[in-house]
Protein backbone atom coordinates (compact mmCIF):
# COMPACT_ATOMS: atom_id res chain seq x y z
CA UNK A 1 0.00 0.00 0.00
CA UNK A 2 1.59 3.22 -0.60
CA UNK A 3 1.60 6.09 1.56
CA UNK A 4 1.47 9.76 2.06
CA UNK A 5 2.63 12.70 4.25
CA UNK A 6 0.67 14.83 5.24
CA UNK A 7 2.25 18.42 5.79
CA UNK A 8 0.44 20.67 8.64
CA UNK A 9 1.11 24.12 9.21
CA UNK A 10 0.89 25.31 13.16
CA UNK A 11 1.46 29.18 13.62
CA UNK A 12 1.98 31.62 13.39
CA UNK A 13 -1.13 32.79 15.15
CA UNK A 14 -1.32 29.77 16.92
CA UNK A 15 -1.97 30.26 20.37
CA UNK A 16 0.62 28.22 22.33
CA UNK A 17 3.78 28.97 19.86
CA UNK A 18 4.38 31.32 22.44
CA UNK A 19 4.23 34.55 20.13
CA UNK A 20 4.43 33.86 16.35
CA UNK A 21 6.53 31.41 15.86
CA UNK A 22 5.40 28.91 12.25
CA UNK A 23 6.41 25.51 12.26
CA UNK A 24 5.41 23.54 9.25
CA UNK A 25 5.18 19.59 10.26
CA UNK A 26 5.28 16.81 8.05
CA UNK A 27 3.30 14.18 9.49
CA UNK A 28 3.17 10.12 8.99
CA UNK A 29 -0.36 9.46 10.49
CA UNK A 30 0.22 11.08 14.33
CA UNK A 31 3.79 10.80 14.02
CA UNK A 32 5.78 14.01 13.17
CA UNK A 33 8.28 12.87 10.42
CA UNK A 34 10.11 16.63 10.03
CA UNK A 35 9.36 19.99 11.53
CA UNK A 36 10.66 23.16 10.31
CA UNK A 37 10.56 26.19 12.38
CA UNK A 38 9.99 29.41 10.11
CA UNK A 39 10.61 32.45 12.39
CA UNK A 40 11.16 36.18 11.55
CA UNK A 41 7.39 37.27 12.03
CA UNK A 42 8.32 39.97 14.86
CA UNK A 43 11.42 41.36 13.07
CA UNK A 44 11.81 44.56 14.52
CA UNK A 45 15.66 45.32 13.05
CA UNK A 46 16.78 45.60 17.34
CA UNK A 47 20.13 44.91 16.07
CA UNK A 48 20.54 47.81 13.95
CA UNK A 49 18.65 50.08 15.76
CA UNK A 50 21.32 50.06 18.33
CA UNK A 51 24.00 51.38 15.63
CA UNK A 52 22.51 54.79 15.63
CA UNK A 53 21.91 55.35 19.33
CA UNK A 54 24.32 56.54 21.52
CA UNK A 55 25.93 53.37 23.99
CA UNK A 56 23.03 55.15 27.15
CA UNK A 57 20.45 55.14 24.63
CA UNK A 58 20.63 51.41 23.38
CA UNK A 59 19.42 50.28 26.82
CA UNK A 60 15.63 51.06 26.51
CA UNK A 61 15.83 48.43 23.33
CA UNK A 62 17.30 46.17 24.87
CA UNK A 63 13.93 46.05 26.94
CA UNK A 64 12.17 44.73 24.08
CA UNK A 65 14.13 42.01 23.04
CA UNK A 66 13.29 39.62 25.91
CA UNK A 67 9.86 41.11 27.57
CA UNK A 68 9.42 38.31 29.98
CA UNK A 69 12.69 39.49 31.84
CA UNK A 70 14.23 43.08 30.81
CA UNK A 71 16.49 43.25 33.37
CA UNK A 72 18.42 40.76 32.66
CA UNK A 73 18.69 42.05 29.10
CA UNK A 74 20.27 45.43 30.10
CA UNK A 75 22.62 43.64 32.78
CA UNK A 76 24.07 41.77 29.62
CA UNK A 77 24.32 44.87 27.47
CA UNK A 78 25.48 47.06 30.14
CA UNK A 79 28.04 44.38 31.47
CA UNK A 80 29.25 44.25 28.05
CA UNK A 81 29.80 48.30 28.03
CA UNK A 82 31.44 48.08 30.93
CA UNK A 83 33.94 45.62 29.86
CA UNK A 84 34.34 47.32 26.49
CA UNK A 85 35.08 50.83 28.35
CA UNK A 86 37.40 48.77 31.46
CA UNK A 87 34.91 50.30 34.07
CA UNK A 88 35.81 48.23 37.51
CA UNK A 89 34.54 50.94 39.69
CA UNK A 90 31.08 49.50 39.96
CA UNK A 91 29.87 50.05 43.92
CA UNK A 92 29.29 47.14 45.61
CA UNK A 93 25.79 48.17 46.42
CA UNK A 94 24.82 48.55 42.76
CA UNK A 95 25.45 44.92 42.24
CA UNK A 96 23.56 43.51 44.76
CA UNK A 97 20.85 45.83 43.44
CA UNK A 98 21.22 44.52 40.10
CA UNK A 99 21.75 40.20 41.38
CA UNK A 100 18.29 41.55 43.20
CA UNK A 101 16.65 42.52 39.90
CA UNK A 102 17.85 39.73 37.99
CA UNK A 103 16.88 37.06 40.39
CA UNK A 104 13.22 38.49 40.69
CA UNK A 105 12.94 38.42 37.00
CA UNK A 106 14.27 34.89 36.61
CA UNK A 107 11.17 33.81 38.76
CA UNK A 108 8.54 35.94 37.25
CA UNK A 109 9.86 34.52 33.63
CA UNK A 110 9.77 31.08 35.12
CA UNK A 111 6.60 31.47 36.41
CA UNK A 112 5.17 32.46 32.73
CA UNK A 113 7.28 29.81 31.52
CA UNK A 114 5.47 28.05 33.78
CA UNK A 115 1.77 29.20 33.75
CA UNK A 116 1.65 29.01 29.88
CA UNK A 117 3.40 25.91 29.27
CA UNK A 118 0.78 23.88 31.81
CA UNK A 119 -1.99 25.70 30.72
CA UNK A 120 -1.56 24.48 26.98
CA UNK A 121 -1.66 21.02 28.50
CA UNK A 122 -4.98 22.30 30.15
CA UNK A 123 -4.50 23.36 33.68
CA UNK A 124 -5.71 26.97 33.93
CA UNK A 125 -5.39 26.67 37.59
CA UNK A 126 -1.22 26.85 37.71
CA UNK A 127 -1.50 29.61 35.18
CA UNK A 128 -3.53 31.89 37.59
CA UNK A 129 -1.48 30.77 40.76
CA UNK A 130 1.82 31.98 38.79
CA UNK A 131 0.30 34.91 37.28
CA UNK A 132 -0.64 36.00 40.84
CA UNK A 133 3.34 35.71 42.02
CA UNK A 134 4.69 37.13 39.16
CA UNK A 135 2.05 39.93 39.73
CA UNK A 136 3.78 40.96 43.19
CA UNK A 137 7.11 40.99 41.47
CA UNK A 138 6.08 43.32 38.84
CA UNK A 139 4.58 45.40 41.53
CA UNK A 140 8.00 45.31 42.96
CA UNK A 141 9.54 46.39 39.72
CA UNK A 142 6.97 49.00 39.62
CA UNK A 143 8.03 50.06 42.82
CA UNK A 144 11.72 50.25 42.14
CA UNK A 145 11.53 51.63 38.68
CA UNK A 146 8.67 53.02 37.66
CA UNK A 147 6.97 50.70 35.42
CA UNK A 148 6.61 46.96 35.11
CA UNK A 149 8.05 45.96 32.07
CA UNK A 150 9.98 48.32 30.09
CA UNK A 151 12.02 49.33 33.17
CA UNK A 152 15.19 49.96 31.12
CA UNK A 153 17.01 50.23 35.06
CA UNK A 154 20.44 49.50 34.71
CA UNK A 155 22.69 52.03 33.73
CA UNK A 156 26.29 51.73 32.79
CA UNK A 157 28.18 51.92 35.87
CA UNK A 158 25.68 50.94 38.34
CA UNK A 159 21.67 51.42 38.24
CA UNK A 160 19.46 54.27 37.74
CA UNK A 161 18.34 54.68 41.07
CA UNK A 162 18.57 53.33 44.92
CA UNK A 163 16.04 51.04 46.07
CA UNK A 164 13.26 52.99 47.52
CA UNK A 165 11.89 52.26 51.11
CA UNK A 166 9.34 50.08 50.32
CA UNK A 167 11.10 48.39 48.06
CA UNK A 168 12.65 46.30 50.82
CA UNK A 169 9.58 46.29 52.81
CA UNK A 170 7.58 44.21 49.58
CA UNK A 171 10.06 42.27 48.99
CA UNK A 172 10.77 40.82 52.21
CA UNK A 173 6.30 40.21 52.21
CA UNK A 174 7.08 38.30 49.05
CA UNK A 175 10.11 35.88 50.06
CA UNK A 176 7.91 35.59 53.46
CA UNK A 177 5.10 34.09 51.11
CA UNK A 178 7.06 32.59 47.73
CA UNK A 179 8.35 28.97 49.10
CA UNK A 180 4.82 28.07 50.33
CA UNK A 181 3.71 29.10 47.01
CA UNK A 182 6.11 26.92 45.44
CA UNK A 183 5.00 24.08 47.35
CA UNK A 184 1.38 24.74 46.08
CA UNK A 185 2.43 24.51 41.91
CA UNK A 186 4.16 21.22 42.90
CA UNK A 187 1.12 19.79 45.11
CA UNK A 188 -1.01 20.86 41.67
CA UNK A 189 1.74 18.73 39.38
CA UNK A 190 5.26 17.42 40.44
CA UNK A 191 2.94 14.01 41.59
CA UNK A 192 -0.64 14.64 39.78
CA UNK A 193 -0.50 11.46 36.73
CA UNK A 194 -2.29 13.05 34.17
CA UNK A 195 0.83 15.96 34.33
CA UNK A 196 3.62 13.02 34.38
CA UNK A 197 2.37 10.99 31.81
CA UNK A 198 2.15 14.09 29.73
CA UNK A 199 5.41 14.87 30.25
CA UNK A 200 7.26 12.10 31.21
CA UNK A 201 9.50 10.55 28.36
CA UNK A 202 8.23 13.21 25.88
CA UNK A 203 10.11 15.87 23.69
CA UNK A 204 13.58 14.10 24.86
CA UNK A 205 16.79 15.95 24.45
CA UNK A 206 20.20 13.72 25.17
CA UNK A 207 22.61 15.09 26.05
CA UNK A 208 24.91 15.05 23.23
CA UNK A 209 22.66 17.02 21.18
CA UNK A 210 21.50 19.81 23.93
CA UNK A 211 25.76 20.52 23.21
CA UNK A 212 25.65 20.38 19.77
CA UNK A 213 22.40 22.87 19.97
CA UNK A 214 24.44 25.06 21.90
CA UNK A 215 21.58 24.76 24.47
CA UNK A 216 22.53 26.70 27.75
CA UNK A 217 20.20 27.26 30.96
CA UNK A 218 17.56 25.35 32.37
CA UNK A 219 16.94 23.68 28.80
CA UNK A 220 20.66 22.05 29.01
CA UNK A 221 20.94 21.45 32.85
CA UNK A 222 17.58 19.45 32.05
CA UNK A 223 19.56 17.58 30.18
CA UNK A 224 22.60 17.09 32.62
CA UNK A 225 24.90 19.20 31.65
CA UNK A 226 26.40 21.41 34.24
CA UNK A 227 26.71 24.69 33.02
CA UNK A 228 25.80 27.98 34.64
CA UNK A 229 27.65 31.36 34.05
CA UNK A 230 26.99 32.49 37.43
CA UNK A 231 29.12 29.54 38.52
CA UNK A 232 31.20 29.27 35.96
CA UNK A 233 31.87 32.62 35.19
CA UNK A 234 30.67 34.61 38.03
CA UNK A 235 29.67 38.27 37.33
CA UNK A 236 28.18 41.38 39.89
CA UNK A 237 29.59 39.30 42.84
CA UNK A 238 27.33 35.92 42.29
CA UNK A 239 30.46 33.77 43.78
CA UNK A 240 29.51 35.48 47.20
CA UNK A 241 26.25 34.05 47.16
CA UNK A 242 25.57 30.21 48.32
CA UNK A 243 23.51 28.75 45.80
CA UNK A 244 23.00 25.32 44.03
CA UNK A 245 22.55 24.82 40.54
CA UNK A 246 19.85 22.69 40.19
CA UNK A 247 20.44 19.39 37.11
CA UNK A 248 17.99 16.85 35.92
CA UNK A 249 19.22 14.00 34.06
CA UNK A 250 16.31 12.40 31.46
CA UNK A 251 16.09 15.51 29.58
CA UNK A 252 12.67 15.19 29.19
CA UNK A 253 9.81 17.68 29.13
CA UNK A 254 9.39 16.73 33.10
CA UNK A 255 12.95 16.88 33.97
CA UNK A 256 12.98 20.62 32.46
CA UNK A 257 9.64 21.06 34.84
CA UNK A 258 11.80 20.12 37.53
CA UNK A 259 14.63 22.30 36.95
CA UNK A 260 13.25 25.42 36.31
CA UNK A 261 11.03 24.52 39.80
CA UNK A 262 14.14 24.00 41.37
CA UNK A 263 15.72 27.13 39.93
CA UNK A 264 12.87 29.29 41.54
CA UNK A 265 13.65 27.98 44.67
CA UNK A 266 17.79 28.48 44.48
CA UNK A 267 16.47 32.26 43.46
CA UNK A 268 14.56 32.94 46.14
CA UNK A 269 17.70 31.86 48.46
CA UNK A 270 19.80 34.08 46.64
CA UNK A 271 17.34 37.25 46.96
CA UNK A 272 17.06 36.19 51.16
CA UNK A 273 21.03 36.38 51.32
CA UNK A 274 21.06 39.61 48.62
CA UNK A 275 18.19 41.30 50.57
CA UNK A 276 19.97 40.36 54.46
CA UNK A 277 23.72 41.78 53.10
CA UNK A 278 22.84 44.56 50.91
CA UNK A 279 25.54 46.92 51.78
CA UNK A 280 24.86 50.67 51.98
CA UNK A 281 27.13 53.49 49.77
CA UNK A 282 26.27 54.82 46.51
CA UNK A 283 24.41 52.84 43.89
CA UNK A 284 26.65 54.02 40.61
CA UNK A 285 29.91 54.86 39.50
CA UNK A 286 31.71 58.17 40.52
CA UNK A 287 33.07 58.24 36.54
CA UNK A 288 31.99 61.11 35.29
CA UNK A 289 33.01 60.46 32.31
CA UNK A 290 30.21 57.76 31.82
CA UNK A 291 27.83 58.23 34.39
CA UNK A 292 25.80 61.19 35.52
CA UNK A 293 26.70 63.74 37.76
CA UNK A 294 24.47 63.86 41.00
CA UNK A 295 21.62 66.54 40.12
CA UNK A 296 22.89 69.04 43.03
CA UNK A 297 26.30 68.94 41.93
CA UNK A 298 24.67 70.64 38.76
CA UNK A 299 23.63 73.74 40.59
CA UNK A 300 27.20 74.46 42.16
CA UNK A 301 30.00 72.76 40.10
CA UNK A 302 30.79 74.04 36.59
CA UNK A 303 32.72 70.68 35.81
CA UNK A 304 29.24 68.45 36.77
CA UNK A 305 27.58 70.42 34.37
CA UNK A 306 29.93 70.25 31.38
CA UNK A 307 29.78 66.79 32.20
CA UNK A 308 26.07 66.07 32.30
CA UNK A 309 25.89 68.34 29.20
CA UNK A 310 28.64 66.32 27.23
CA UNK A 311 26.94 62.48 28.43
CA UNK A 312 23.16 63.93 27.56
CA UNK A 313 24.39 65.34 23.88
CA UNK A 314 27.20 62.83 22.85
CA UNK A 315 27.51 60.33 25.08
CA UNK A 316 31.30 59.24 25.69
CA UNK A 317 33.61 56.88 23.49
CA UNK A 318 35.15 53.85 24.16
CA UNK A 319 38.32 52.74 22.75
CA UNK A 320 37.99 50.96 19.75
CA UNK A 321 38.26 46.90 20.23
CA UNK A 322 35.43 44.19 20.36
CA UNK A 323 34.16 42.71 23.97
CA UNK A 324 31.76 39.75 24.32
CA UNK A 325 30.13 39.51 27.59
CA UNK A 326 27.35 36.63 28.66
CA UNK A 327 25.56 36.52 31.61
CA UNK A 328 22.80 33.47 32.83
CA UNK A 329 19.50 34.81 31.92
CA UNK A 330 16.14 33.21 32.76
CA UNK A 331 16.34 31.08 29.35
CA UNK A 332 19.72 30.27 28.69
CA UNK A 333 22.62 32.32 28.24
CA UNK A 334 22.23 35.72 26.93
CA UNK A 335 25.11 37.97 25.47
CA UNK A 336 26.13 40.52 23.58
CA UNK A 337 28.61 41.00 21.41
CA UNK A 338 30.16 44.85 21.08
CA UNK A 339 32.37 46.30 18.10
CA UNK A 340 33.41 49.74 19.17
CA UNK A 341 35.13 52.15 16.13
CA UNK A 342 36.26 54.55 18.67
CA UNK A 343 33.10 56.87 18.35
CA UNK A 344 30.17 57.53 20.67
CA UNK A 345 27.62 54.73 18.95
CA UNK A 346 28.71 51.12 18.75
CA UNK A 347 29.55 50.14 15.10
CA UNK A 348 28.11 46.73 15.57
CA UNK A 349 26.23 44.97 18.64
CA UNK A 350 25.59 41.12 18.06
CA UNK A 351 22.98 39.29 20.31
CA UNK A 352 23.34 35.72 21.58
CA UNK A 353 19.99 35.45 21.84
CA UNK A 354 19.06 31.69 24.59
CA UNK A 355 15.28 31.71 22.65
CA UNK A 356 17.09 31.28 18.84
CA UNK A 357 19.04 28.45 20.08
CA UNK A 358 16.07 26.77 22.11
CA UNK A 359 13.65 27.32 19.11
CA UNK A 360 16.83 25.91 16.63
CA UNK A 361 16.49 22.42 18.84
CA UNK A 362 12.85 22.10 18.07
CA UNK A 363 13.21 19.35 14.77
CA UNK A 364 15.68 17.36 16.96
CA UNK A 365 13.10 16.71 19.74
CA UNK A 366 10.22 16.62 17.51
CA UNK A 367 10.87 14.41 15.06
CA UNK A 368 9.79 10.96 15.83
CA UNK A 369 7.27 12.29 18.62
CA UNK A 370 3.35 12.20 18.60
CA UNK A 371 1.94 15.52 17.76
CA UNK A 372 -0.21 15.68 20.78
CA UNK A 373 3.22 15.70 22.25
CA UNK A 374 4.43 18.68 20.66
CA UNK A 375 2.81 21.46 22.83
CA UNK A 376 4.21 19.85 25.69
CA UNK A 377 7.93 19.81 24.17
CA UNK A 378 7.69 23.50 22.85
CA UNK A 379 6.04 25.04 26.06
CA UNK A 380 9.14 23.30 28.02
CA UNK A 381 11.72 24.90 25.81
CA UNK A 382 10.54 28.28 26.93
CA UNK A 383 11.54 30.85 24.17
CA UNK A 384 10.01 34.31 23.53
CA UNK A 385 9.96 35.30 20.10
CA UNK A 386 10.60 38.94 20.96
CA UNK A 387 14.28 37.84 21.14
CA UNK A 388 14.21 34.80 18.61
CA UNK A 389 13.66 37.97 15.83
CA UNK A 390 14.83 41.12 17.37
CA UNK B 1 -3.09 8.19 41.53
CA UNK B 2 -6.78 9.52 42.97
CA UNK B 3 -5.18 10.36 45.95
CA UNK B 4 -2.74 12.89 44.09
CA UNK B 5 -5.67 14.30 42.08
CA UNK B 6 -8.08 14.80 45.28
CA UNK B 7 -4.58 16.55 46.78
CA UNK B 8 -4.59 19.29 44.08
CA UNK B 9 -8.86 19.54 44.50
CA UNK B 10 -7.87 20.17 48.08
CA UNK B 11 -5.60 22.95 47.03
CA UNK B 12 -7.67 24.96 44.62
CA UNK B 13 -11.24 24.41 46.89
CA UNK B 14 -9.10 25.89 49.69
CA UNK B 15 -8.97 29.13 47.66
CA UNK B 16 -12.70 29.58 48.05
CA UNK B 17 -12.26 31.20 51.49
CA UNK B 18 -9.05 33.41 50.56
CA UNK B 19 -10.29 37.08 49.27
CA UNK B 20 -10.02 37.51 45.44
CA UNK B 21 -6.95 39.58 44.39
CA UNK B 22 -8.52 41.14 41.60
CA UNK B 23 -8.75 44.97 41.37
CA UNK B 24 -12.09 46.02 40.03
CA UNK B 25 -10.91 48.99 37.84
CA UNK B 26 -11.43 51.43 36.86
CA UNK B 27 -13.51 51.61 40.34
CA UNK B 28 -10.96 50.30 42.10
CA UNK B 29 -7.59 52.02 41.13
CA UNK B 30 -3.90 51.02 42.18
CA UNK B 31 -2.04 53.43 44.15
CA UNK B 32 0.93 54.43 41.50
CA UNK B 33 4.61 54.40 43.47
CA UNK B 34 6.03 57.93 43.66
CA UNK B 35 8.55 56.69 40.51
CA UNK B 36 6.33 56.06 38.28
CA UNK B 37 6.85 57.16 34.56
CA UNK B 38 3.50 58.45 32.57
CA UNK B 39 2.78 61.53 30.96
CA UNK B 40 4.53 64.06 31.12
CA UNK B 41 4.88 67.70 32.42
CA UNK B 42 6.37 70.55 32.14
CA UNK B 43 6.94 72.32 35.92
CA UNK B 44 7.18 75.75 37.25
CA UNK B 45 8.73 77.61 40.30
CA UNK B 46 6.96 78.29 43.39
CA UNK B 47 6.78 82.08 41.87
CA UNK B 48 4.63 80.72 38.35
CA UNK B 49 8.21 81.39 36.08
CA UNK B 50 8.73 78.12 33.96
CA UNK B 51 11.33 75.84 34.89
CA UNK B 52 12.28 75.12 31.36
CA UNK B 53 15.33 77.00 29.79
CA UNK B 54 15.24 75.40 26.42
CA UNK B 55 18.52 73.71 26.65
CA UNK B 56 17.38 70.72 24.48
CA UNK B 57 18.83 68.24 26.57
CA UNK B 58 16.28 65.82 26.91
CA UNK B 59 15.50 66.01 23.25
CA UNK B 60 19.16 65.29 22.39
CA UNK B 61 18.99 62.07 25.11
CA UNK B 62 15.49 60.72 23.90
CA UNK B 63 16.12 57.42 22.56
CA UNK B 64 13.11 57.61 20.00
CA UNK B 65 13.24 61.46 19.09
CA UNK B 66 10.24 62.57 20.54
CA UNK B 67 10.68 65.54 21.68
CA UNK B 68 11.06 68.87 20.21
CA UNK B 69 12.65 72.21 21.93
CA UNK B 70 13.06 75.25 20.32
CA UNK B 71 14.92 78.24 22.57
CA UNK B 72 14.16 81.92 22.09
CA UNK B 73 15.97 84.49 24.25
CA UNK B 74 14.18 86.07 27.28
CA UNK B 75 12.52 89.44 27.17
CA UNK B 76 13.19 91.80 30.53
CA UNK B 77 9.33 92.50 29.63
CA UNK B 78 8.37 89.30 28.66
CA UNK B 79 10.16 86.97 31.01
CA UNK B 80 9.19 82.99 30.62
CA UNK B 81 11.77 81.58 32.28
CA UNK B 82 14.89 82.76 35.18
CA UNK B 83 17.54 82.00 32.63
CA UNK B 84 18.66 83.50 29.59
CA UNK B 85 16.65 81.53 27.47
CA UNK B 86 13.03 79.87 27.82
CA UNK B 87 11.55 77.00 25.22
CA UNK B 88 9.30 78.97 22.85
CA UNK B 89 8.03 75.34 21.40
CA UNK B 90 7.92 72.30 22.95
CA UNK B 91 6.24 69.58 21.65
CA UNK B 92 6.24 65.96 22.83
CA UNK B 93 4.45 63.08 20.65
CA UNK B 94 3.61 60.64 23.18
CA UNK B 95 2.68 58.12 20.47
CA UNK B 96 6.76 57.62 19.70
CA UNK B 97 7.72 58.30 23.52
CA UNK B 98 8.42 54.83 25.53
CA UNK B 99 8.47 55.92 28.74
CA UNK B 100 12.25 55.58 29.62
CA UNK B 101 12.54 58.98 31.24
CA UNK B 102 15.76 59.84 30.42
CA UNK B 103 14.58 63.14 29.36
CA UNK B 104 13.47 63.66 33.40
CA UNK B 105 17.13 62.30 33.89
CA UNK B 106 19.03 64.55 31.72
CA UNK B 107 17.08 67.88 32.77
CA UNK B 108 19.31 70.18 34.57
CA UNK B 109 16.74 72.16 36.27
CA UNK B 110 14.03 69.57 36.74
CA UNK B 111 11.80 71.18 34.47
CA UNK B 112 10.20 67.57 33.02
CA UNK B 113 8.97 65.04 34.86
CA UNK B 114 7.04 62.03 34.07
CA UNK B 115 3.92 61.99 35.76
CA UNK B 116 1.47 59.19 37.63
CA UNK B 117 -0.81 59.85 34.82
CA UNK B 118 -1.29 56.51 32.72
CA UNK B 119 -4.73 56.90 31.04
CA UNK B 120 -4.55 57.86 27.42
CA UNK B 121 -7.25 58.64 24.96
CA UNK B 122 -8.50 60.91 22.49
CA UNK B 123 -10.82 61.06 19.82
CA UNK B 124 -8.04 61.97 17.40
CA UNK B 125 -4.70 61.12 17.06
CA UNK B 126 -3.41 64.53 17.04
CA UNK B 127 -4.36 64.92 20.90
CA UNK B 128 -1.38 62.90 21.02
CA UNK B 129 0.86 65.56 19.89
CA UNK B 130 1.03 67.06 23.28
CA UNK B 131 2.34 70.84 22.85
CA UNK B 132 4.03 73.20 25.84
CA UNK B 133 0.38 74.37 26.63
CA UNK B 134 -0.53 70.89 28.09
CA UNK B 135 2.46 69.93 28.87
CA UNK B 136 3.17 72.84 31.05
CA UNK B 137 1.49 72.83 34.50
CA UNK B 138 -1.37 75.16 35.04
CA UNK B 139 -0.87 78.38 37.02
CA UNK B 140 -3.22 77.39 39.57
CA UNK B 141 -2.72 74.11 40.23
CA UNK B 142 0.14 72.90 43.17
CA UNK B 143 2.91 71.43 40.68
CA UNK B 144 3.01 67.69 41.25
CA UNK B 145 6.01 66.30 41.74
CA UNK B 146 7.42 69.43 42.69
CA UNK B 147 8.70 67.62 46.38
CA UNK B 148 11.19 65.64 44.12
CA UNK B 149 12.78 69.06 42.66
CA UNK B 150 15.76 70.56 44.76
CA UNK B 151 16.26 73.97 45.38
CA UNK B 152 15.50 76.24 41.72
CA UNK B 153 18.84 77.82 40.75
CA UNK B 154 18.89 82.42 40.89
Amino acid sequence: MKTETMTLNMGPQHPSTHGVLRLVMELDGENIVNCTPHIGYLHTGIEKSMENRTYHQVIPLTDRMDYLSPITNNLAYVLAVEKLLGLEDVPERAQYIRVILAELSRIASHLVALGTHVMELGAVTVFMYGFREREQILDLFETATGVRMMTSFIRIGGVAADLPAEFVEKLQDFLKIFPSRVDEYETLLTNNPIWLRRTRGVGLLPKEVALAYGLSGPNARASGIDWDLRKKEPYCGYEKFDFQVPLGEEGDVYARYRVRMAEMRQSHRILTQALENLPPGPYRSSDRKVVFPPKDELHTGMEALIHHFKLATEGFSPPTGEVYQGIEGPRGEIGFYLVSDGGAKPWRVRVRPPSFLNVQAIPAILNGCLIADAIAAIGSLDFVLGEVDR
Amino acid sequence: MVKEILKGLALTFQQMWKKPITLQYPEERKLMPARARGRHQLQRYEVGMERCIGCGLCSAVCPSNCITVVPAENAEEDRHSPGERYSQIYRINEFRCIFCGYCQEACPVDAIILTEEYEFSAYSRDEFVYDKERLLVSLSRQPQGADRSPEPIS
